[in-house]
């Protein structure tokens, strides 16, 4: 049995209705019961006190909130036994109007409340100015209601009445609220009834609308009306089925309205069948759909065959059908029973397949696909129709078409003559019986390696020369052992058997081979997806091998904060917002839209979610060829799904790759953060320990201490509050330059100044070291900020004192050049690893070698913030001979 | 030098900073008068006719600049302001508003007693006084004679009007603008390059080593100031 494959869009249980009829059936509102009728008269009313006679007999607790009997006995007669709740008197304009009495109904709270004339206008000052709104309040109050209401009334049918009738009716009610109904009862009476009961005086008509009442209630017009009620009701019953069938999943076909299927070939005769069809459906008002079947043989199909397929399709969308296409086997059964699947799944009540064209020879030798599914369509009917003049078939389709070059046909020509040859030298050694085996091996070579046509040549010539040469008599074509028939027939049905094998071989030998070249390319970019690190170079490669093994244009769009952006394009692929907006929709719903699907076509592209196990994480778009307008092949989508997925995982691997590496910047950021505070916290306390400590030595104990015990506590107290007044400062500038709120004060100054004036406020520190200055006489005069750039000296200066030893020598010196004054200074201290040169600036950053040197590191981070506010650049560099140098460039200025 | 029994205003709404500053300067023979707003500042003043004023820049009702601005409407008391290292503007705008000297917080107690020596001294001291002398450097108004160690210098006459300016003001701070408008005029208060080269070169002149001031020292962001005798200032 040959394998079946399909993909059918197969109507699962849709869960947005699982949820609205669970909500409608759980649900504590009241129900609405419409008894519908086309006609004032048809028995509404009647009809509902009758049903609430019911209810009341089966002891449910049925009151009536408004009737209008019209004085008519009947119904007066079956008010009279129920319990009737007193009206509203509303006033207006000095009259008294009955209205009902919303408040009484639920102050009553009955189990059904009957209220006569749904569509009533309610006299103003009443609650709602509609009854209808007044049911909605009872309703929601639990309480069911039974109304009744003429489908003249429907909101949406307005003006078709008013176009059959010439009337206009003004009360409406919004097909919104009998849509929600529970239940409608249609109240029906054949026309004549009706008019009979008119003229009895059985029908009540408002007096104003006399003249009106006479042209309404022509026949006519009411077997319209009543065809239009009808109608609405059975319209309301198949959605319900259909929301029935579909809770529960119920496969059908539930035959209650109509639906098509129509089965197309690339033949251009289908093109005639898809407008009958519709024709057909338009008739019967039903539903159509269009089905292409694709088969092996369909998959080598040429390029404009394949183009009229899917312009016949686009052209059954056109007219309202929908399309689907399917894969089958190569088998006239096999496409037969593929087709029946697809009518069951779908409720599909008629098949329209066109009359059969092929000679019945034909026929019988490959079975008639219509043949096929008459026998296989159960309780669907199949509707053979005609597709006009008996078209001549286009070329291809001939079923004579030589496959087979000539050239085999001479090869096969030639084996049976080599075998010819090889009996004669055999001659008369073997029996004819063991020669016709030689014709055998010819016949079968020919059908293994030369195909179907030139096998049948050989086992056609090979059992004319068996016969005419070694077969008595010789030489002549009769044959005098009947017996030797036999031979014939079985040598050719052998030819033939094994040339068909061979062919259904070698088919699918080539779709193996097909297959096989599809996973190689999907094998190629897993491996080169695997190999990509992060999401630019998997959208590169997914783009690459996708332009490659598709040959199309491409675009990925991933999510930026949940708006979708184009993140990767072939050249001169744009994509407008239309595109995008498609291209949004597949990213919410999951599902592939644009071009050639049945979602959004008119797009330019066609869209697939690239999609996980966790969601969607991207959108494809695959646009068309460049030469022609071709679908892709379902086999080709096959694969573009798989590459798809591939490129989803991938995508999806990268994104958590980079989350997971941010995740961690953050906690070793936090873990930073955290230390630095511990850094912080202890510098600023350790300065408090000697000034709190001295203060309260010198409270407790000022006797017990001696002069030099005293000063010694005072002078460390001193210089440590001096400390903790500079690491203040610094942590001060260190968040004015962070938060940007450095503002320079620019102003023309003396580069000697500078220096000096940083020297002065070093104090005593820089009294331990030598310090050079050579600054050429004639400096010019710098732009910078005075105060900021004289604590940036008096950093470099405290880091070059605090890093080499006590006498040791410090130099400044300034240079101008192409208007940059350089500063640099030099020390001959420890030096700086050169690993570390650049990380000096940072913030906090503290060389690891010296021991007991203090401060927070934060000195030459506030400084490159103030020269690099300034336009300049600061670095430091090692010094040959040990030592290192701090150079500042900044601009000169105007 | 310190006498006893003068007056001094101390305005500051942080009563930790005025129990100090009561303290220092009771120790050093001062009457101490408190006040601990701009209000209270104004008031206090009329009532204790206080010999020289602490004034914090930082308060809460008006602020120290233009406490400053009115007490100089109708007096000439000494003002010393105190305030933050980055607010140079507002010490400017202090000076400039009449206010003699300021200190940055935090300051030393020495410090502190320089500002306040030197500021009273400048209304002692108010004599014409031709002849000026600052450790080896010499200056006699009278005779335009300048001399380092005994040796004449040859200073402009820009040079020289800014050298006698900070003589007279010797001890206390004078911001750019006050050199620049009484040197040059009022029309160059701005000039910032002509002050800064001229003090350059005057430097060049009269200091021993210029990369090193001793006498003409830098008050960065303020202006300039013209050192006392390190005697003096301890």
């Amino acid at each position: 049995m040959i394998e079946t494959e399909y993909n059918i869009y197969m109507q699962r249980p849709d869960p947005d209705e699982l949820l609205k009829n669970l909500h409608a059936e759980t649900h504590s509102r009241g129900k609405l019961k419409i008894f519908l009728g086309y006609a004032a008269g048809v028995g509404k009313t009647y009809a509902m006190l009758e049903a609430a006679h019911q209810r009341k007999a089966q002891g449910i607790d049925t009151v009536v909130g408004y009737i209008e009997t019209h004085k008519r006995k009947e119904t007066e007669k079956l008010v009279e036994s129920l319990e009737v709740l007193p009206r509203k008197q509303v006033e207006y304009r000095g009259t008294n109007l009955p209205e009902m009495d919303v408040d009484g109904v639920l102050a009553r709270h009955p189990k059904i409340v009957l209220v006569d004339e749904f569509a009533h206008t309610n006299a103003p000052g009443s609650r709602h100015p509609k009854r209808y709104q007044d049911v909605q309040e009872i309703l929601d109050a639990g309480i069911d209601v039974y109304t009744t209401l003429n489908i003249q009334h429907l909101e949406s049918l307005n003006d078709v009445v008013a176009q059959v009738t010439g009337v206009i009716v003004k009360e409406t009610v919004p097909d919104s609220v009998i849509d929600e109904a529970a239940e409608i009862e249609v109240i029906d009476l054949p026309p004549d009834e009706l008019l009979v009961r008119l003229n009895e005086g059985k029908v009540y008509i408002p007096e104003q609308a006399s003249r009106a009442i006479d042209k309404f209630f022509r026949k006519g017009n009411l077997t319209a009306l009543r065809e239009m009620s009808l109608r609405r009701a059975a319209e309301r019953v198949d959605d319900q089925m259909r929301s029935y069938m579909q809770t529960r999943a119920i496969p059908g076909p539930w035959a209650a309205s109509e639906r098509l299927l129509v089965c197309i070939s690339p033949s251009p005769l289908s093109e005639r069948l898809v407008r009958t069809a519709r024709r057909l459906a338009d008739e019967l008002n039903a539903e159509w759909i269009t089905l292409f079947v694709e088969t092996p043989q369909s998959a080598s199909m040429s390029e404009d065959k394949r183009e009229r397929v899917a312009n016949i399709l686009q052209l059954s969308e056109d007219l309202g059908a929908r399309s689907y296409t399917v894969t089958a086997g190569g088998t006239i059964e096999s496409i037969a029973q593929v087709v029946m699947d697809f009518a069951h799944k779908n409720n599909i009540t008629k098949i329209v397949a066109g009359k059969p064209l092929r000679p019945r020879w034909q026929e019988i030798l490959r079975g008639s696909l219509v043949d096929s599914l008459i026998h296989k369509s159960r309780d669907i009917d199949v509707y053979v129709v005609t597709s006009g003049d008996a078209p001549s078939f286009p070329k291809d389709e001939s079923p004579w078409k030589l496959h087979s070059s000539i050239s085999r046909y001479v090869w096969s020509i030639l084996l049976v003559a080599m075998a010819t040859v090889f009996g004669f030298i055999i001659g008369g050694r073997i029996s004819p019986t063991n020669l016709v085996m030689v014709y055998l091996l010819v016949v079968v070579i020919a059908a293994v390696y030369l195909g179907r046509g030139p096998a049948i040549i050989a086992s056609l010539l090979g059992v004319l020369a068996f016969d005419f040469l070694f077969i008595v008599p010789y030489f002549s074509f009769a044959v005098s052992d009947t017996q030797y028939i036999i031979t014939f027939i079985a040598l050719f049905l052998v030819g033939l058997v094994i040339s068909q094998l061979t062919a259904r071989a070698s088919e699918q030998a080539q779709a193996a081979r097909q297959r096989e070249a599809e996973t190689a390319e999907l094998y190629d970019l897993s491996r080169d997806l695997a190999s990509s690190a992060d999401i630019e170079s998997i959208l590169n490669q997914l783009k690459k091998h996708l332009e490659q093994t598709f040959e199309r244009t491409i675009a990925i769009l991933l999510p930026n904060q949940n708006v979708l952006e184009v993140k990767i394009s072939s050249d001169d692929l744009k994509l407008s917002d239309e595109e995008i907006a498609v291209a949004d929709w597949v990213y919410r719903h999951a599902e592939p839209a644009g071009r050639h699907t049945n979602t959004l076509p008119a797009a330019q592209l066609r869209y697939l979610p690239l999609k996980t196990a966790s969601g969607v994480v991207g959108v494809l778009g695959v646009g068309k060829p460049a030469t022609s307008n071709i679908d892709l092949s379902p086999a080709q989508r096959r694969l573009m799904e798989s590459f798809a997925n591939q490129g989803a995982q991938a995508i999806e691997r990268a994104t958590l790759e980079e989350q997971t590496q941010k995740i961690s910047l953050m906690q070793s950021a936090e873990k930073l953060q955290n230390a630095l505070l511990n850094s912080i916290s202890h510098d600023l306390r350790t300065p408090l320990v000697a000034i709190t400590g001295a203060l309260t030595a010198l409270d407790e104990n000022y006797i017990g201490l001696d002069e030099s015990a005293r000063n010694s506590l005072i002078d460390n107290a001193r210089g440590e509050a001096d400390r903790l007044n500079r690491l203040v400062g610094n942590l001060l500038n260190m968040t004015r330059i962070e938060s940007g709120a450095i503002k320079l004060n620019l102003e023309p100054s003396d580069v000697q100044d500078l220096i000096g004036t940083a020297i002065e406020q070093l104090g005593a520190r820089a009294s331990k070291h030598q310090i050079n200055i050579h600054i050429p006489a004639d400096f010019p005069l710098v732009q910078m900020d005075f105060s900021l750039m004289v604590q940036v000296i008096v950093n470099l200066l405290e880091n070059a004192i605090k890093y080499s030893a006590e006498n040791s020598l410090i130099e400044v010196s300034a240079s101008a050049a192409d208007s940059k004054a350089r500063l640099k200074i030099f020390d001959r201290g420890v030096g700086i690893p050169t690993d570390d040169l650049n990380r000096i600036f940072d913030k906090f950053y503290r060389v690891q070698r010296p021991e007991n040197v203090s401060g927070t590191g934060l000195g030459l981070s506030i400084s490159k913030g103030i020269v690099e506010a300034h336009g300049g650049i600061i670095r430091a560099l090692n010094r040959e001979n040990g030592g290192t140098v701090i150079e500042i460039e900044l601009p000169l200025g105007q | 030098m310190t006498q006893t029994n003068q007056r001094v205003l101390v305005v500051d709404d942080e009563t930790p900073i005025r129990r100090y500053l009561r303290a220092a300067l009771t120790a050093q023979g001062f009457t101490v008068y408190e006040a601990s707003n701009g209000e209270e500042a104004l008031n206090a003043v009329l009532a204790n006719r206080p010999d020289i004023i602490i004034l914090d820049l930082g308060l809460p009702d008006i602020d120290g600049i233009e406490v400053t601005r009115r007490l100089r409407e109708w007096s000439q008391t000494p003002i010393i302001i105190l305030s933050v290292r980055e607010a140079e503007n507002d010490k400017i705008a202090a000076l400039d508003a009449g206010a003699d000297d300021y200190l940055t917080k935090p300051f030393g107690t020495g410090e502190l007693m320089a500002r306040m020596r030197v500021a009273m001294r400048r209304i002692t001291n108010k004599s014409d006084e031709p002849v000026f002398q600052v450790n080896d450097l010499k200056m006699d108004i009278s005779r335009r004679l300048v001399t380092l160690n005994e040796k004449e210098i040859s200073l402009t006459p820009t040079e020289y009007d800014i050298l006698r300016l900070l003589m007279q003001n010797v001890g206390k701070v004078l911001t750019h603008h006050q050199l620049l408008r009484q040197v040059w005029g009022n029309a160059y208060e701005n000039e910032m390059h002509l002050l800064r080269v001229n003090i350059s070169n005057l430097r060049r002149k009269i200091e021993p080593d210029a990369t090193r001031p001793t006498y003409l020292i830098t008050e960065a962001g303020v202006g300039y100031r013209l050192r006392m005798n390190d005697a003096n200032e301890k």
